[in-house]
């Protein structure tokens, strides 16, 4: 489905999003109108779902982030859905992430800091429902954060 | 500290779902005039707010049908400088992300394959051959949701 121009272009597109089709059209070798209809044809296929603002929360002033990894009671049948929708109704949460493997989910909260932390934790993370055991990893630095995938 | 007002806040939660549109269709959805908005949108990126803009795309039509979260704790630490194994991780084309975190781990590592075998084929020849690599511990993403944060 996809040629190796498009891929061309999804490389360009994907180290900046910001660009316009003109500027990706220069880059690419392409016409803008060619560039323009291949942008087109890959939303239309919901290959580009979508084209984001990167919210910094930290000029925000969230200075804590903290992956929680979650083990859920799995004796209990609605354990994911039920966690799941809780889970989405807590503001801070800005990731949930379900795996296969050692543990079963990790949300990821933000908070201004270590008193916050404590708060969400305490008042809307532990009372969240079926949770077995639960970990959680400070973050430190992000060293690569670009997301691109090698097309 | 930044303060947002509500129109600040539904402004980056419009641009957050969709950062190309115009300040005027955004202004026209939020009921403000198209300089307000622009102004607004402005003053947000000035500020560090929106850091920046990223593509959305379906990474199983692209052909990567396995994430895997890597967990990898250093074996020698002291030997091999941080700074050593930072280098050599992100130049790993399938790592896209690479966070340094306290606790059980020292790094998580975002890492994008074909299938199983090819995630193998990254495990063995690019992960497990790092300078200081320990413990390693994999896990398979199976579903992922981005939530608005406390911007509602």
């Amino acid at each position: 489905m996809l040629d190796d121009v498009d891929r061309r272009l999804l490389r360009h597109y994907q180290h900046d999003a910001t660009l316009g089709p003109a500027d990706l059209a220069d880059l690419a070798g392409l016409t803008v109108a060619t560039c323009a209809r291949r942008l087109d044809k890959l939303q239309a296929a919901g290959v580009i779902r979508a084209n984001r603002a990167v919210i910094n929360w930290r000029a925000l002033g969230y200075e804590v982030e903290v992956s929680l990894r979650i083990t859920l009671d799995k004796t209990q049948p609605r354990a994911f859905d039920d966690f799941l929708d809780a889970a989405r109704k807590v503001p801070d949460v800005v990731e949930i992430q379900t795996f296969l493997g050692r543990v079963d989910l990790r949300l990821s909260v933000i908070a201004r800091d270590m008193a916050h932390y404590q708060h969400i934790y305490r008042s809307a993370i532990l009372t969240l429902p079926h949770i077995a055991d639960i970990e959680a990893l400070m973050h430190v630095a992000r060293i690569k954060s670009d997301e691109v995938l090698p097309l | 500290m930044i303060e947002l007002d509500t129109n600040d806040r539904l402004i980056l939660r419009e641009l957050a779902q969709d950062a190309t549109q115009s300040a005027s269709a955004l202004g026209r959805k939020l009921n403000l005039s198209q300089p307000a908005t622009w102004r607004r949108i402005k003053r947000l990126r000035d500020i560090g707010v929106i850091a920046g803009q990223r593509l959305d795309l379906d990474k199983e039509k692209l052909g990567f049908g396995v994430t895997v979260f890597l967990g990898v704790k250093l074996a020698t630490k002291g030997r091999v400088s941080l700074e050593d194994f930072e280098r050599a991780v992100s130049a790993i084309p399938e790592v896209q992300t690479v966070e340094h975190i306290l606790g059980l781990y020292d790094y998580r590592l975002r890492v994008v394959a074909h299938d199983i075998s090819d995630f193998e084929r990254v495990l063995r020849r690019r992960i497990m051959t790092l300078p200081g690599v320990g413990d390693v511990e994999a896990n398979v993403l199976l579903s992922e949701e981005r939530r608005p944060g406390p911007i509602g």
